[in-house]
């Protein structure tokens, strides 16, 4: 039961891939329905081990093991892990995936590479449940990098457009730096506990061993293979890639960009949680708050309808992160889920009213106008009446706001930041955490609002919008019903008493005793003390954020404009993503740049001045060598010649040819030898 | 100290004369070979220089306990010698095949 289904579930999409890719052409035409059939089989297969292993196995976690390679002594074993996490994460993966591959039956008609796009959405969704289901570092490596060139290839499947190859390219590099630390973490553990198992390393991390002895190395460790997450999951400073992956389609962004591939950073840290060391959890905490911070901050001011979900994403990913940091592992991971929900939603929404856009801009053969700025859109409620209701409930579900699944997850994070801060005195963290809560709120309505409601800015062209096709519609209808609260927990203002609560409890640290973070304990009663108030002031925020979206951009209370113009810089550098890619462009760029001009000048003079030199140098000395050989070796081997010849014409003296002569000679030499020897 | 008497030497002939006239024998066997310019007087030489040896074989086995020893031997001597004398001519007919000459003092091919 739990090796098959697994394997099912992994293996049928990869199978979707291979006929796509072998078989594109002849298939093309049912290639959708092939992919997606697929996919939806995962699906099910997913949702009947998850219902199988909450009610029949809901405390343990199952592993099966088989040996891979062997090396020496050294065997690495393919293995397949399934606990409550691995399992409600392949029902999250593969519900979006099968809902945006119908999404792109729509979306993606009639373009180029049809087939070839189903087939890379079939990588993909195998390469990220492979990460879901192994149950080593290793093997969770390979399917990483099998992400991230899925993602490669999706992101820049309209390679003809510059900006399409150049972002897959930044996707690809930037997660690249961050899997490099990744690969660093993996082999410190592999050195020193010589496995990659996730089980075997915390048996010997709880055994009391620890990475070359030192507390140290268990932090870095942590934070190496953190990096991973950090690129993967969009995290500062390496989130600068997700904006830009926004040139891939609407319904990748929706799958890779929002549920799956980001999540995948989130499900590390939420798998080696329990070597983490406190130090380290601050760490990753504040680098969650930061990102969320930063990119909430840019949201407000983004005029593209993908780039504001894009760095809310990142925002809410920091969320994420920021929640496993302090300990609220339950809620961090259950924000994964219900964000993967309604973000994805966003995304398909986003993606449904930039196709009925396109359309009609296709129409009116307008080519300038670009189809995802939400100043050309505005008054599309009535025309969307299923994306506009839909994309509600998504933007209350992002917000905050109660009785939405969002609310649920959102409210447990700020109440696990703010427990934390009043053990141990972060207070910024909880502070960050309402801040971006409220922003969130505001930039969500805003793009509601400039989207939806409110004049348009050219009637002509918004009488054209239709309402998208049902299998577009229909995933929408489907998350958003996933967004609202009674699928997480029957109570709407708590999600602790819930099945999800039941099912992810966060897992004992199983780190030496002074390293650890607050205990599970200590951290509940923290916790529950300031719950009810942070939970009001949670909902204040958010209530405010969207009162001040609707002054500023329904009633026209204040001038937008002029706020803008009051900020000044403040805009400015929101409205230029707080010049991130201009500042690693200088600094990393320019700088290899400027590295390689250095270099190039070393090359130039020093080391051709060496090896010219050395030239030189060799030819001198093979003058010098050739002239001893010349005269004085020569001259050895002449003279051993000229003294041999001497010799032989002396001694040839003695050959007159004549016997009687021999005969002299042998008597004579005879008679010597006589007399000598008498 | 008895006195030396030539006289009574000659008389009583024993070892030391027969050495003696072997002596006298090889030493003109051996002017012979390497004086005379014919190669057959070489020849000739070479059987006088047999011969002394044969002399002195015969006389040690007379003057000594070896018996009939030195006998043997100068038969040996004797059918070697003849052996001896038909190769060499053969190799002097050839000589003279080769360079029309017996004359040593012409054959010098292997002159240094």
């Amino acid at each position: 039961m739990f090796i098959q289904i697994p394997l099912l579930i992994l293996l049928l999409p990869l199978l979707g891939f291979l006929l796509l890719i072998f078989f594109g052409k002849p298939l093309s035409r049912y290639s959708d329905w092939l992919a997606s059939g697929l996919i939806s089989i995962s699906l099910l297969l997913s949702v009947i081990l998850l219902v199988f292993k909450l009610s029949v196995h809901p405390d343990e976690s199952v592993t099966t093991t088989f040996d891979w390679v062997t090396v020496g002594t050294q065997t690495i074993s393919f293995g397949i892990m399934i606990d409550n996490l691995a399992a409600i994460m392949l029902v999250v993966v593969t519900l979006v995936s099968s809902l945006v591959h119908f999404f792109s039956i729509g979306y993606m008609k009639g373009d180029v590479r049809y087939s070839r796009y189903y087939a890379y959405l079939g990588l993909f969704s195998f390469s990220m449940l492979g990460i879901v289901i192994t149950n080593n570092l290793l093997l969770m490596y390979i399917f990483w990098e099998l992400v991230g060139i899925s993602s490669y290839l999706l992101i820049g499947h309209w390679y003809e457009k510059k900006s399409a190859s150049n972002a897959a390219s930044k996707a690809f590099i930037v997660n690249r730096i961050g899997d490099f630390g990744m690969f660093i973490g993996i082999m410190i553990l592999f050195v020193n506990f010589s496995t990659f198992a996730f089980e075997s390393i915390f048996e010997s991390i709880a055994a009391g061993q620890l990475p070359f002895g030192t507390a140290g190395w268990l932090t870095a460790a942590g934070l190496l293979i953190f990096c991973g997450a950090v690129g993967k999951s969009a995290q500062f400073p390496l989130h600068v890639w997700l904006p830009d992956a926004m040139e891939g389609p609407t319904p990748v962004s929706a799958l890779i960009h929002a549920a799956t591939m980001v999540a995948a950073g989130v499900y590390l840290v939420a798998r080696i949680f329990p070597m983490l060391t406190a130090d380290a959890l601050l760490i990753i905490a504040y680098i969650g708050a930061i990102t969320a911070l930063i990119a909430a901050s840019i949201a407000i001011t983004q005029y593209d309808i993908k780039k504001v979900l894009a760095y809310s994403t990142i925002s809410q990913l920091g969320y994420m992160i920021m929640a496993l940091g302090v300990g609220a592992y339950t809620a961090g991971f259950m924000h994964l889920v219900t964000h993967a929900a309604f973000k994805a939603g966003l995304f398909l929404g986003a993606g449904s009213v930039i196709y009925a856009m396109h359309n009609v801009l296709h129409k009116q053969h307008d080519h300038h106008t670009d189809a995802q700025d939400i100043r050309n859109m505005g008054g599309l409620k009535s025309k969307m009446p299923i994306t506009y209701a839909t994309f509600l409930i998504f933007t209350l579900a992002i917000s905050g706001i109660p009785l939405t699944s969002g609310f649920l997850s959102k409210d447990e994070i700020l109440a696990g930041a703010f427990g934390f801060s009043t053990l141990n005195g972060h207070w910024i963290l909880p502070l960050i955490g309402f801040l971006v809560a409220g922003l969130t709120a505001f930039y969500m309505f805003r793009l509601l609002i400039l989207t939806f409601h409110g004049e348009p800015s050219d009637k002509s062209r918004i009488e054209g919008i239709k309402e998208s096709p049902l299998v577009m519609t229909i995933p929408l209808m489907i998350l958003a019903a996933l967004s609202l609260f009674f699928f997480y927990s029957f109570n709407p203002f708590g999600a602790s008493s819930g099945w999800f609560y039941a099912a992810i409890e966060r897992p004992a640290s199983i780190v030496p005793e002074l390293l650890q973070p607050a205990s599970n304990s200590l951290f509940h009663g923290a916790v529950s003390s300031i719950h009810t108030f942070a939970m009001i002031l949670s909902i204040l925020i958010a209530a405010g954020g969207v009162l001040i979206a609707f002054a500023i951009y329904q009633w026209k209370k204040v001038s937008a404009d002029q706020l803008a113009e009051k900020a000044g810089f403040l805009y400015r550098g929101s409205q230029n993503n707080w010049y991130f890619d201009e500042v690693y462009d200088k600094v990393f760029t320019g700088g290899i740049l400027f590295l390689t001009k250095v270099l190039r000048w070393f090359d130039e003079n020093i080391i051709d001045g060496a090896v010219n030199g050395i030239a030189v140098l060799a030819n001198g000395v093979s003058r010098i060598s050739g002239w001893v050989d010349h005269n004085i070796v020569d001259g050895l081997v002449n003279g051993t010649a000229a003294t041999a010849d001497r010799a032989g014409g002396l001694l040839a003296k003695f050959q007159t040819g004549k016997v009687q002569t021999y005969l002299v000679f042998i008597i004579f030499s005879f008679l010597v030898l006589f007399i000598l020897i008498l | 100290m008895t006195e030396f008497s030539l006289i009574q030497w000659l008389a009583e002939p024993g070892l030391n004369h027969f050495l003696i006239v072997s002596a006298i024998l090889f030493s003109l066997g051996l002017m012979a070979v390497l004086s005379k310019r014919n190669v057959i007087m070489v020849l000739m030489g070479v059987e006088l220089i047999l011969n002394s040896a044969n002399i002195n074989f015969i006389a040690f086995s007379r003057f000594t306990e070896l018996q009939l020893d030195g006998h043997m031997i100068g038969l040996f001597v004797i059918i070697i010698a003849a052996a001896e004398a038909a190769v060499a001519l053969a190799i002097v007919l050839n000589i003279f095949n080769r360079f029309n000459t017996v004359n040593l003092d012409d054959i010098s091919s292997l002159k240094g």
